[in-house]
């Protein structure tokens, strides 16, 4: 699904130049559950905007679902996004005007999609994530769990292959934020391919692989029995458990 | 083009900032609502003015004569110049510039008009059948001198209404006959002109005051119309040139005003003219610049807007939103509050000019408001089409430069949390 070989990127402030990722070799297939942790200024945010194509890097290659991405102008990058490409993000990042049902259906104003049509299908996605009651309510009128299964039925919609997570649990408590990850692992389990970005342990136990960068390169990748045992270390050090 | 979703965002951003959305809108309804009553003022008093030319032709000239001050050609000062009816044959067929003519002969001391029992004392106004058209002579029953009455010297006159009035009363005096002094005419047409003293005068035909109060050839002025130009050094070329031509004939320095004497209203009304179209420069001018303040207004508040929704806008371009929606939703915006803005003015504007328009002519009709130099002060259709089509042009300038800064948000700008 995503492939990346010796990506660079570098951010040009003045006379300064910040080389941010330094050769990312990368391979996630379709149906992964991914996590990608690191310390600040590791460069995986960068990366995540490279994957979602908000971003452009300077050197190798990326191709997602078979295709290069490189250059790509504004309009050809939003048509990919909105086709591919769904987001979740730390801190909503909902429409405060609009309501959950207007929220979820937005993707598919930009498909072109009737509003008729859009809204039928936006509350079907609400009833899913068991909003369905809340559909006229505001962002505002709404808890941060709840915000965040709106964001997540929004970034679903648009029927993704890739769903980006950018700290989706950094803004809830910890209750809500298993709550969240539940969901992102139903989604997962539908077979859409999901990437996170987090810095908790705990939340990236939860994900079948586990990628760690430092100082912009892949440190180590934990899957299978690695990542066994990397679960009982989480588990061992926190008081709560899941299942 | 039609898009209800984008209006129904439009809308909620709108209802989102009412007071400054107002604000905006305000400057801009300022703007149009100025430039309507300017120009409908402008409107008004060149209206007003231009009425007072409309009495006559604008291209009318008179001509009369008296004695020579200066010498010329060997001829001593203080000889008489007189018109003759062979000049009245020179303007009519030879002379250059002059359109149409009429002679007029001056009948000596008061003359009583009678009929019956009752008799007043007016004016007469002998003449051609041009002074119709030269003076704008409005008829309200029968007809003006014509070519036959000059011809066969018919006793025939047209009357003022006041005349009308003073000798009828009630009755209706066409056919009638009514003396002239002791000379029987029968009435061929009553005139009114409203706000002149023509109404107490009478007209008959030239050629018979002529004969009757024993003029022999002698013709004491001219009324003409010359040739229609639109500037004023044309038409005083136009004045030299005539009075050049007098003066061959009659042997007299053309610069000798007290030889012949000589008014072209042409050259006044042309002035007169080109004052208002420079007002009307100006008022344009002033309009169109109270309205770009209200322009830069809306290209400021749009910018602000861009910048607090550029998280947003930064949404919209995750989820998918190219940089033509985004254009369009914040050039919609900017258009839509300039067009219903300007639009309010607009008709508060117009709705202003034609509410004094009507108090006017109320006063008009009521009798006063003669010496009001102020006539239908109201902006035609077309003018109003102009102001209407430059909201929408400057609405969609206000929001450019915002929009183009919209498209260029770059969403992990706009989306990084701070």
């Amino acid at each position: 699904m995503i492939v990346l070989n010796n990506l660079h990127k570098s951010y040009v402030t003045g006379n300064n130049s910040l080389h941010v990722l330094k050769g990312i070799d990368l391979e996630i297939h379709a149906g992964e559950f991914v996590s990608v942790m690191g310390s600040s200024g590791s460069g995986k945010s960068t990366l995540l905007n490279i994957l979602g194509i908000l971003d452009d890097y300077d050197e190798g290659d990326y191709f997602l679902d078979g295709k290069k991405i490189k250059g790509l102008n504004e309009t050809r990058a939003a048509i990919t996004r909105n086709q591919m490409i769904g987001f979740v993000f730390q801190s909503f990042n909902l429409i405060s005007f609009k309501n959950a049902l207007e929220n979820v259906a937005l993707p598919l104003y930009y498909q072109k999609v009737s509003r008729r049509k859009r809204n039928v299908i936006a509350m079907e996605y609400l009833d899913r994530f068991g909003l369905k009651d809340w559909a006229d309510h505001l962002p505002a009128e709404l808890s941060g769990g709840q915000k965040q299964r709106v964001a997540i039925a929004r970034a679903m919609i648009s029927k993704p292959q890739v769903i980006l997570a950018d700290e989706p649990t950094g803004a809830l408590d910890t209750a809500t934020s298993f709550e969240v990850m539940q969901i992102l692992k139903e989604v997962n389990d539908q077979g859409i391919t999901v990437i996170i970005v987090t810095h908790e342990h705990d939340i990236a136990a939860m994900t079948s692989k586990i990628i760690r960068m430092k100082d912009g390169i892949i440190g180590e990748t934990i899957i299978n029995g690695d990542l066994k045992m990397y679960r009982e270390i989480i588990r061992s050090e926190n008081t709560f458990s899941y299942v | 083009m039609f898009d209800v979703d984008i209006w129904q965002e439009i809308i909620s951003t709108i209802r989102k900032n009412k007071l400054r959305t107002f604000l905006t809108g305000f400057s801009v309804a300022w703007g149009i609502f100025m430039l309507m009553v300017l120009l409908g003022s402008g409107n008004g008093l060149q209206n007003g003015v231009r009425e007072e030319f409309a009495d006559n032709a604008v291209n009318i000239m008179w001509m009369w004569t008296g004695k020579t001050s200066l010498p010329y050609n060997g001829l001593k000062e203080g000889r008489e110049i007189r018109f003759t009816n062979e000049d009245y044959d020179f303007l009519t067929i030879r002379a250059e510039d002059i359109d149409q003519v009429s002679s007029r002969f001056y009948l000596r001391g008061d003359i009583t008009y009678s009929y019956g029992k009752e008799y007043g004392s007016f004016s007469t106004s002998t003449c051609h059948p041009s002074l119709l058209d030269i003076e704008k002579i409005k008829l309200t029953q029968g007809r003006f001198i014509n070519d036959l009455d000059i011809k066969e010297l018919r006793k025939v006159i047209v009357i003022g209404d006041e005349i009308r009035k003073a000798l009828f009363k009630e009755e209706d005096p066409m056919g009638k006959y009514i003396k002239v002094g002791s000379v029987p005419f029968k009435v061929i047409g009553i005139t009114l002109d409203p706000g002149t003293d023509r109404n107490r005068q009478a007209y008959m035909p030239f050629t018979t005051a002529q004969r009757l109060f024993a003029g022999g050839n002698r013709v004491h002025n001219f009324t003409v119309t010359t040739r229609m130009v639109s500037s004023v050094k044309e038409a005083e070329a136009i004045d030299q040139h005539v009075r050049e031509q007098m003066a061959r004939r009659h042997d007299f320095d053309p610069e000798d005003n007290s030889a012949m004497g000589s008014y072209n209203m042409l050259t006044d009304y042309i002035r007169t003219m080109k004052i208002f179209q420079a007002i009307r420069l100006f008022v344009w001018i002033i309009g169109i610049g109270t309205l770009i303040a209200g322009i830069v207004g809306v290209s400021n508040i749009m910018l602000i807007l861009v910048k607090e929704r550029t998280r947003e806008i930064g949404i919209r371009k995750s989820l998918g939103a190219s940089p033509a929606s985004v254009i369009r939703l914040v050039l919609l915006e900017s258009v839509l509050i300039t067009t219903v803005a300007g639009y309010l003015g607009l008709v508060t504007g117009v709705g202003l000019m034609e509410a004094v328009n009507f108090g006017l002519e109320q006063m008009m009709a009521g009798g006063g408001g003669e010496q009001i130099f102020f006539r239908n002060p109201t902006v035609n259709f077309s003018t109003a089409l102009t102001a209407t089509a430059i909201l929408i042009v400057s609405g969609a300038l206000a929001g450019y430069i915002p929009a183009r800064n919209a498209a260029n948000v770059k969403p992990i700008e706009a989306l990084r949390d701070e």
